[in-house]
């Protein structure tokens, strides 16, 4: 189109890292040039084309936003509001070493705060690295760019030079023989293949090719697998919803956008078995008859993403990748929403991370508009040892945070109390005596001690008007200030609004001004208009962010009764 | 018109403006409709979505060049050299309609071999797009199921435009882009109503309804219906009859709403030519350069809110517009003002209302014979041909190419062999640039109806030239500099436009009183259509002393 731009270049090393992904233009052709659809055509590269000018420049400049507009012939007012959609990247010049610390929910109840953050230090929301509170995440722009999710944040992180990636904590289930989604957590080297292969990987693999589709989702449908990003769908129809579509070629994204507060369950399962999740994408497309792969991490995971990066180049050279079945790796750049399943699409094709309105349903209209398959990464890891035969869908993954001995991913079987998942987790640390247990995370319910004996399987746990979401379970102890982490709540609810739709974009600014004026001691009528916000969220916004952003604080204000103590 | 009406016997586009979006390949040629006709190319932008290519064949990378999947951008005046080389591709590549060139076709032997020399290489060599662009677009027009061919002054502001005309209908006989929803031809025109100025006559051999003076049948009904003797001489174009005023044989002017003392092309002769007559008399809405020199001003009615009647689009619509206000002061509805004139030359022309106007022209036009006012008011315009008032003809012309019948296909349209002829006015050492001239989107013509209105977008007369020429010459943009053709030369600042390669310059005309840019132009002219090479003069740029 006739792009309008401020006729000013960009500097050389915004050109190269624009270049670096989108190849060089035909900037100087006199007597020919390609436009037009061809270029649009690449407007999903958009996504990691600022990701190269942000990391090698640190900001993304005018200029640069008008020699990406002209290379992908979009203009230059929405590349600008595809920028500003996502918190990593900037408009305004800024220092190349950013820090962000956490200041969400478990790291705020180590004593973390917005208000006492160093100078220069942006607080973040919550960074999925809460089994190491307090977490944060440094970025340094240049060549090549170095980002390094840090826990433990004891030294001046703003200026010391980043030297490399503190060691992670182990799995503290790491050996036992009942695993099955964290068998390999410390027993091989995550990146060696052979060690992979001679482990067991790729057996699943051969096996789905000998049975074929129909056996392989046969085998999915039997073992009751419900997916585990938080809507519990069954997996097997959604695959076969896929396969039957008529539109070709489809896609199978594979959702590790992880960003519900509490949650880091699967970043733990990259960064220890990256080959088997390609493995199990392999295989669900095979079931699904997708030809294009795609992994939408989150852009907080600088090692999952490098422990991805380097598994799929395995992958590829081993040849069981490329040939009729690729994956992409697509890095977000900080915004909570991209994690519904299809704002992730239009994060990926170049455009802000809005959800879409459904209907039409990814398995019809997804990805680029063709029948996709959204999976979560542990809904995927489940596949190998179910197309083997080893396990049915019995075990899934909790996050243990806050006030227990030993905080981190477990692996437990469906049917365990609440209570006895806190005490394989260590118990409460010592001095700890309960006051609460937030489950689900930010869009899940807070629950009082007395629900210990709650059974965490889908059955006892929807009976409960709960949900286990994202399987975060998170310790409060008596020291918590409970109003203070449902403040929070509410205010990543607001920063995290797409805007797109008013209940959620009004309902979440006004949910947080009636919890200042409780928390200041306005009583008069607050607590019925909070119902009455929550209400006009849950039924009128388009997406789970909108319809879930009061459940937590309706629990904490109604069931653990937060502003009559 | 004329290339047109030579090869298909009706001067005038082949397609309706919705059928762009009907096509999957659309070639804009010597075109910049996203600025010149916006209107049409929301139709193109609409195809362009549901996925539809868009090829702009252009000197400069245009507006509508930024928004083509593919931008072919030849020298100026190598359009045929470029027709016949994407001719010479589909022939030789075997992707013609053999069908419809045996059927509905006459000369291909004859035009094989005359562009059998223009190879993709000598096409490149002369054109300078590389040779790939013209194979690509050879190959996809030929394949397209619909393709539109569509062009404006690009093609026919030239010495030889008439046979660039040829040269693009050559290509849709060759592939049978013709004659189909979607396939076709469009010559875009520059105003609301000019292809219904020549469907009423106003052309130099031609009655309403493209009867042809020299046809006595024809002229016979016309002397019945007006009484009067109608001459079968053929009369002038506009640019004749100022070669006529030159010779002193055209003495007396009536100048109804055109501007050629600001239009024409080499303007300084035309405005000494008429200032010469012994009597000009102009009927327009404004004072125009050219009213000022006139010795009778007759002020007239705005046509489309202080008169009733109708106007035709380029899509050969006929629409109706109706009066809503009274001219102000003593200006006058024109059909008032024309039937005055009439009657003080001695007819004593007598119309009820202005439908009665109308009426006569369905009596003698059977292209309108169908269109009554309540039918044009009930379907929202009608387009033309529309012989019978109970039926309507397809949107596109020329379907008969296709009839089974050979007494339905009638005449078959002849291949034109037309051969590459470089402007009149070649570079040299003195004059080494291009000068091309266009239109903006803010503005009309020579600026008498637009300049009364304020746009965001208007930026005034500009040179505009290439990063590496204004960097040659030392200039900046917003300096002012001189610009001179061996007729004239004009002040104007520098506008730096990336879409212009080194060597080429444009500019529009539509501020007369400010930049008189047609001092610049040529006046050589195709003496078929007699339209003038406004696009192709040659001129120097000099920067003006430091202050």
């Amino acid at each position: 189109m006739d792009l309008k731009t401020r006729g000013v270049a960009p500097l050389g090393v915004e050109r190269a890292a624009i270049e670096s992904v989108l190849g060089a233009s035909d900037g100087d052709a006199t007597h020919d040039g390609v436009g037009g659809s061809a270029l649009r055509a690449n407007r999903h590269l958009l996504l990691p084309t600022l990701h190269a000018v942000n990391d090698r420049v640190g900001w993304i400049s005018p200029a640069a936003i008008d020699h990406i507009a002209e290379r992908l012939d979009v203009s230059p007012a929405e590349i600008y509001g595809v920028v500003t959609f996502y918190s990593l990247f900037s408009t305004q010049e800024r220092r190349g070493r950013q820090v962000h610390a956490c200041v969400d929910l478990v790291c705020r109840a180590r004593g973390v705060s917005e208000d006492r953050l160093p100078d220069g230090v942006h607080p973040s929301p919550c960074l999925g690295m809460c089994d190491h509170a307090p977490a944060a995440l440094v970025t340094e722009a240049g060549e090549p760019a170095r980002r390094v999710a840090l826990g433990d944040v004891s030294s001046d992180v703003s200026s010391d030079p980043i030297v490399s990636s503190p060691t992670r904590h182990p799995i503290p289930q790491a050996g036992d023989p009942d695993l099955v989604l964290l068998a390999r957590a410390g027993r091989i080297d995550p990146l060696d293949f052979d060690a992979w292969v001679a482990d067991g990987g790729l057996r699943a693999l051969e096996r789905a090719r000998q049975i074929g589709p129909d056996a392989v989702i046969d085998l999915v449908d039997a073992s009751g697998l419900l997916g585990r990003g938080g809507a519990a769908f069954p997996t097997a129809r959604k695959w076969t919803a896929v396969k039957h579509q008529d539109a070709a070629p489809r896609h199978l994204v594979c959702n590790a956008d992880e960003s519900e507060p509490g949650t880091f369950k699967d970043r733990v399962l990259i960064e220890i078995d990256p080959f088997a999740l390609l493995e199990s994408m392999t295989i669900a497309a095979l079931a699904a008859d997708c030809a294009h792969g795609w992994i939408y991490l989150r852009g907080e995971y600088p090692d999952a993403e490098a422990t991805l990066t380097s598994a799929i180049d395995t992958f590829r050279r081993e040849g069981i990748l490329g040939d009729g079945f690729d994956v992409t790796l697509r890095r977000g750049a900080g915004a909570y929403i991209c994690g519904e399943e299809t704002a992730i699409f239009n994060s990926i094709e170049g455009f802000r991370g809005e959800p879409r309105n459904k209907p039409p349903y990814p398995f019809e209209e997804g990805l680029f508009a063709l029948p996709t398959v959204v999976n979560n990464v542990e809904t995927l890891m489940n596949v190998p040892s179910i197309v083997l035969g080893r396990a049915t869908a019995n075990r899934r993954l909790f996050c243990l945070s806050g006030a227990v001995a030993r905080p981190g991913v477990y692996e437990v079987e469906l049917g365990s109390t609440l209570g006895a998942v806190i005490d394989g987790a260590g118990g409460l640390r010592e001095g700890s005596e309960l006051q609460a247990v937030l489950l689900g995370g930010a869009a899940g319910r807070f629950v009082s001690p007395e629900s210990l004996d709650l059974v965490l399987d889908h059955e006892s746990v929807s009976a409960a008007g709960l949900s286990l979401g994202s399987g975060v379970v998170m310790v409060l102890d008596q020291r918590v200030d409970l109003v203070d982490q449902i403040r929070r709540i509410a205010a990543f609810f607001r920063d995290e609004s797409c805007g797109q739709c008013v209940p959620c974009r009004v309902g979440t600014v006004r949910q947080h001004e009636v919890l200042e004026r409780l928390a200041s001691g306005v009583r008069d009528g607050q607590i019925e208009l909070l119902a009455d916000i929550g209400r006009g969220m849950t039924d009128a916004s388009i997406c789970g962010l909108g319809q879930t952003a009061h459940h937590a604080i309706e629990s904490a204000v109604v069931t653990l009764g937060a502003f009559e103590r | 018109m004329v290339g047109l009406a030579t090869v298909f016997g009706a001067g005038g586009g082949t397609s309706s403006y919705a059928e762009a979006e009907a096509a999957d390949v659309i070639v804009m040629w010597g075109s910049n409709a996203r600025n010149a006709h916006p209107i049409f190319f929301h139709h193109v932008l609409q195809a362009v979505r549901s996925g539809a290519r868009l090829y702009v064949v252009d000197p400069r990378r245009s507006e509508t060049a930024q928004f083509a999947d593919r931008w072919l951008g030849l020298e100026v005046g190598t359009d045929i050299a470029l027709a016949n080389s994407i001719a010479r591709e589909i022939i030789s590549s075997r992707l013609t309609h053999r069908g419809f060139i045996g059927r509905a076709t006459t000369g291909f032997d004859a035009f094989a071999a005359s562009v059998e020399e223009w190879t993709l290489e000598r096409g490149s060599e002369v054109t300078g797009v590389p040779a790939d662009a013209i194979r690509e677009l050879a190959h996809a027009y030929a394949g397209a199921s619909a393709a539109q061919l569509c062009w404006t002054l690009g093609i026919t502001e030239h010495h030889n435009g008439v046979d660039n005309v040829l040269s693009l209908c050559n290509l849709a006989l060759l592939t049978g882009q013709v004659g189909r929803s979607g396939a076709g031809l469009s010559p875009l025109r520059g105003q609301n109503n000019v292809q219904g100025g020549g469907d009423m006559g106003a052309l130099p051999d031609k009655l309403p309804g493209f009867q042809d003076v020299g046809d006595d049948s024809a002229r016979a009904k016309f002397d019945l219906e007006w009484n009067a003797t109608v001459p079968s001489r053929r009369g002038w174009h506009l640019t004749e009859m100022f070669d006529a005023m030159e010779r002193h044989e055209l003495r007396s002017l009536l100048v109804v709403g055109e501007n050629p003392a600001q239009s024409e092309a080499d303007v300084s002769r035309a405005v000494e030519l008429l200032g010469g007559l012994d009597h000009l008399v102009v009927l327009d809405i404004h004072l125009t350069k050219t009213a000022e020199l006139a010795d009778v001003v007759l002020p007239g009615s705005a046509s489309w809110c202080e008169s009733d009647g109708t106007v035709t689009n380029s899509e050969r619509r006929v629409q109706r517009v109706r009066k809503a206000l009274d001219p102000p002061g003593s200006a006058r509805d024109d059909v008032d003002i024309v039937v005055d004139l009439a009657r003080r030359l001695g007819h004593d022309w007598r119309y009820d209302t202005h439908e009665d106007v109308w009426n006569e022209v369905r009596r003698l036009s059977p292209m309108h014979a169908g269109m009554s006012w309540p039918r044009i008011e009930e379907l929202g315009g009608i387009q033309w041909p529309c012989p019978h008032e109970d039926s309507l003809e397809p949107s596109f012309l020329h379907g008969r190419l296709w009839a089974d019948d050979p007494s339905e296909r009638g005449r078959p349209a002849p291949f034109s062999v037309v051969a590459h002829d470089p402007p009149a006015e070649a570079l040299c050492a003195d004059f080494p640039l291009r000068l091309t001239t266009g239109r903006r989107l803010d503005s009309y013509n020579t600026g008498v109806q637009s300049g009364g209105y304020r746009s965001p977008n208007r930026v005034g007369e500009t040179i505009d030239i290439s990063p590496v020429d204004a960097g040659e010459i030392g200039v900046a943009a917003g300096d002012v500099v001189r610009v001179a053709s061996r007729r004239g030369a004009v002040e104007a600042p520098v506008r730096i436009d990336p879409g212009l390669r080194a060597g080429l310059v444009f500019m529009s005309f539509h501020f007369p009183d400010d930049v008189d840019v047609n001092q610049l132009t040529i006046d050589a002219t195709d003496p078929r259509s007699g339209t003038a090479e406004f696009k192709a003069s040659a001129v120097r740029i000099e920067k003006l002393g430091v202050q």
